[in-house]
């Protein structure tokens, strides 16, 4: 009742054995990937952690880092024990080991898994981060001059140039914060006390917004000040103008890049669990083929291999008996404690 | 007993023994077979006395010391000595250092090919470089550069493949003889490819004279196309300005004053109806829109306030603003010296990496040069396991120069019409031309009219 049952002799024992040490290489060099796919992205989001208010959360690539440096550690593991298979004596050693490795890697891979599927989920949690990293951002892009700050019109600028976006949903949220510092505003001119008094805050707003939005593909020079108003430029209408200013948000933006990148990463750590298993199953067919030698003195005799010892429904109800059983026997042996205690007594 | 001597030697020229000159051919066209044999007594001067020297009365006891011609031996053992002297850096060679020798030159061979081809890759590298801005250069002879390294490039994969095979074969003798007539043009050859490597080397730190000139018309042309985004051809001219500006951190060609001199707002968007704009207009004589604004792209963004690209020079249209002191509103180098530097550091970094795949290719050449003249001197001793001399040059440098000249020289000869007749080829004059031992001059076969 054995699934999945094969016969092995030693020819395809040996085949096996050095077919698997390969792939534990490989393992490991898909270990190192990940590993490096979690720097990777740390990396990337330290890059811009301004933008998200430095509030951002590294579980993710953390997580990645840990699983590739486990999966180094289990592979290089696996792959020795599969080069010492071929050699009884040695295998000798590694048979008592075997099969709670094969249960450790097999929790690993479960765990590797379900890192692949936080990968895909992180874009919703980032999009919360960016909105409300970004709205703070641009609230400070006018203090040049507050330490710890200074660099926030550069960061914010720079990032609007190379994502080719303009505030956060879209450009008129430059026009609901003053992003003009009131050093550079000329307070005895009527203009300018007009606009701070019309509004409740006393915010210098206007409809303009900062060079960064402007796109280079545009025909025209660039119209970054009086936006919305149609008479202040010749043969303008804004609402059918399309090229002069980036027209997406950054906060979409940054999350369909960083939303990419992970999904790239994602589908790399499933194809990388998707090794693991194989090898965890090739290690088990190992395992059971050295240990069920029809003439355990002659290594050359033939043997069967196999992957779960009886049918799946038979191995659950075993494992839930031993865990009852377990249970059971630290009540039984509270009663006889008690027992015990009470005939001395 | 001499022709059964050097026959045994298969290399042996036994058209030519006379040290003179080679007597004028009447017919030039065979300046093919000549050329290997021309080459042959440039560098090896005159080893065809070699195999006489094995005919020299201490090799061979039994052999009369009669020399093959009268004129010969005092010639040839006053030649013997300063042959030994006067080779420019002789080494010897044992069996094995031979054999060594011709298998490290195969390995140094091979990476001489990769060397080749990252030569190419290099030349590949710059072209995609210069191709990637050709809008904002003007048509000139900058592609040269790219182009030559392409090409050494490639040739010298070829000439070191070539060179790998021939060192593979020089380990066994038999199949040294299949190269052995090649070699020599082979050396000589490599040796003045080397020459162009290093123009290509050299190349590299001139072309930057050309380069400036280059980048200074076309970034002129470039923005003065800036507004026709109308245009096709030139309708992209506005973006790729921008992005440049945005990459390279710069503003117009030499400063951003050069926006100033230009129209770059296209008419299209110029109200004309109003006044200020038809004043401008009429205010310089070609008709131009010209303000003291500047485009967007020329923005710096370390600067503390927002950007201020229109009436830069008019200090009372802004609050707090002194142009003059004002450096960080835009950027303050121009275009053309941000691109100059941008490809001096790169043309400075692949002409270093010219340099030493040149004195790789040099030491390469020198050994292939030392492995020819052994084997050679091996073949001429008859007896593949001796010992044998390696050289650079048979005789010193000033001798070898000497013999190249006045071989050179007696080639333009052969090119010449006799001029002792006053130029007229139709007089019959008597040849001087050996009729045999005695000089008899041939009985005149009576014409029968």
């Amino acid at each position: 009742m054995a699934l999945m049952k094969v016969k092995f002799d030693l020819k395809k024992r040996v085949k096996l054995a050095q077919g698997l040490w390969l792939m534990y290489w490989f393992a490991v060099m898909a270990g190192v990937l990940v590993f490096s796919m979690g720097l990777f992205f740390k990396i990337e989001l330290r890059k811009r952690s301004e933008m998200m208010d430095n509030n951002e959360s590294h579980f993710v690539p953390n997580l990645l880092i840990l699983m590739g440096v486990l999966a180094c550690g289990i592979n290089a593991f696996g792959g020795k024990i599969c080069y010492d298979s071929l050699d009884p004596t040695k295998f000798s050693k590694w048979k008592s080991v075997l099969k709670p490795f094969l249960v450790a890697c097999l929790i690993f891979n479960v765990l590797l898994f379900i890192t692949a599927f936080l990968c895909f989920s992180l874009r919703l949690a980032l999009q919360f981060t960016l909105a409300e990293g970004l709205r703070n951002s641009m609230k400070y892009y006018k203090d040049t001059d507050t330490p710890g700050r200074c660099f926030m019109k550069k960061t914010l600028d720079m990032m609007q140039m190379e994502f080719r976006c303009c505030g956060n949903e879209n450009y008129r949220d430059w026009f609901e914060i003053q992003w003009v510092s009131n050093r550079y505003l000329d307070f005895s001119a009527k203009e300018v006390k007009d606009r701070i008094h019309s509004n409740v805050d006393g915010q210098y707003l206007m409809d303009g917004v900062p060079f960064s939005c402007c796109n280079p593909s545009s025909p025209r020079p660039c119209i970054q000040y009086q936006v919305t108003n149609n008479s202040a430029h010749y043969s303008y209408d804004h609402h059918t103008e399309e090229l002069n200013i980036w027209k997406r948000g950054c906060r979409d933006a940054m999350v369909s890049y960083y939303g990419g990148l992970m999904n790239t990463i994602g589908a790399l750590v499933l194809l990388v669990t998707a090794l693991e298993v194989g090898v965890m199953v090739g290690l088990q067919y190992v395992n059971t083929s050295l240990t069920t030698l029809v003439n355990p003195e002659d290594p050359e005799s033939e043997s069967e291999g196999w992957l779960l010892e009886k049918s799946v429904k038979e191995t659950f109800t075993d494992i839930m008996e031993k865990m009852k059983a377990m249970g059971k026997g630290n009540q039984v042996e509270e009663g006889g404690e008690a027992q015990a205690v009470a005939t001395v007594s | 007993m001499l022709t059964a001597v050097c026959s045994t030697f298969p290399h042996t020229r036994v058209s030519g023994p006379e040290p003179s000159p080679p007597s004028r051919f009447a017919d030039c066209s065979r300046l093919c077979t000549w050329c290997a044999f021309l080459s042959h007594k440039l560098l090896l001067g005159q080893q065809y006395y070699s195999p006489l020297r094995a005919l020299s009365p201490s090799s061979l006891p039994n052999t009369t010391t009669s020399s093959p011609t009268p004129t010969q031996p005092p010639r040839n053992k006053a030649h013997k000595k300063s042959k030994r002297k006067m080779a420019v850096l002789k080494v010897k060679f044992t069996k094995n250092k031979r054999d060594k020798l011709a298998q490290v030159l195969w390995v140094l061979n091979w990476v001489s090919v990769v060397t080749g081809i990252i030569l190419f890759g290099l030349g590949l590298f710059l072209k995609v470089e210069i191709n990637k801005r050709r809008e904002l250069m003007s048509d000139r002879e900058i592609h040269s550069v790219p182009n030559m390294l392409i090409a050494v490039g490639l040739i010298a994969c070829g000439i070191n493949f070539l060179g790998g095979k021939i060192c593979y074969d020089c380990v066994d003798t038999t199949k040294f003889l299949r190269w052995k007539l090649l070699m020599l043009p082979y050396i000589i050859c490599t040796f003045f490819f080397t020459f162009c490597i290093l123009v290509g080397a050299l190349m590299c730190y001139t072309m930057r004279n050309e380069l400036e000139e280059s980048l200074f018309l076309g970034l002129r042309d470039a923005m003065r196309y800036y507004k026709d985004t109308d245009m096709p051809g030139r309708c992209f001219l506005k973006r790729t300005v921008d992005m440049l500006q945005i990459q390279f951190q710069c503003c117009g060609n030499g400063g951003f004053r050069d926006w100033f001199q230009i129209q770059w707002i296209s008419n299209r968007y110029l109200d004309m109806s109003r006044r200020e704009v038809v004043d401008r207009l009429r205010s310089n004589v070609e008709g131009k829109y010209l303000m003291d604004g500047v485009p967007f792209s020329c923005c710096n963004i370390y600067s503390p306030r927002p950007c201020i690209q229109y009436q830069i020079t008019n200090n009372s249209a802004h609050f707090n603003y002194d142009y003059q002191t004002e450096e960080l509103n835009l950027w303050r180098q121009g275009c053309r010296q941000a691109l100059l530097e941008y490809y001096t550091q790169i043309m400075q970094s692949i002409g270093l990496t010219v340099l030493i795949i040149w004195l790789f290719e040099l030491s390469v050449l020198t050994g292939v040069r030392y492995l020819q003249t052994a084997m050679e001197n091996v073949l001429r001793q008859g007896d593949p396991d001796s010992e044998s001399d390696g050289w650079l040059l048979e005789n010193s440098f000033v001798e070898t120069a000497r013999t190249n000249f006045n071989i050179i020289k007696n080639l333009g000869k052969c090119n010449q019409i006799d001029t002792t007749n006053n130029g007229d080829p139709n007089i019959d004059v008597p040849s001087t031309a050996h009729y045999g031992p005695d000089n008899v001059l041939p009985k005149q076969i009576p014409v029968v009219s």
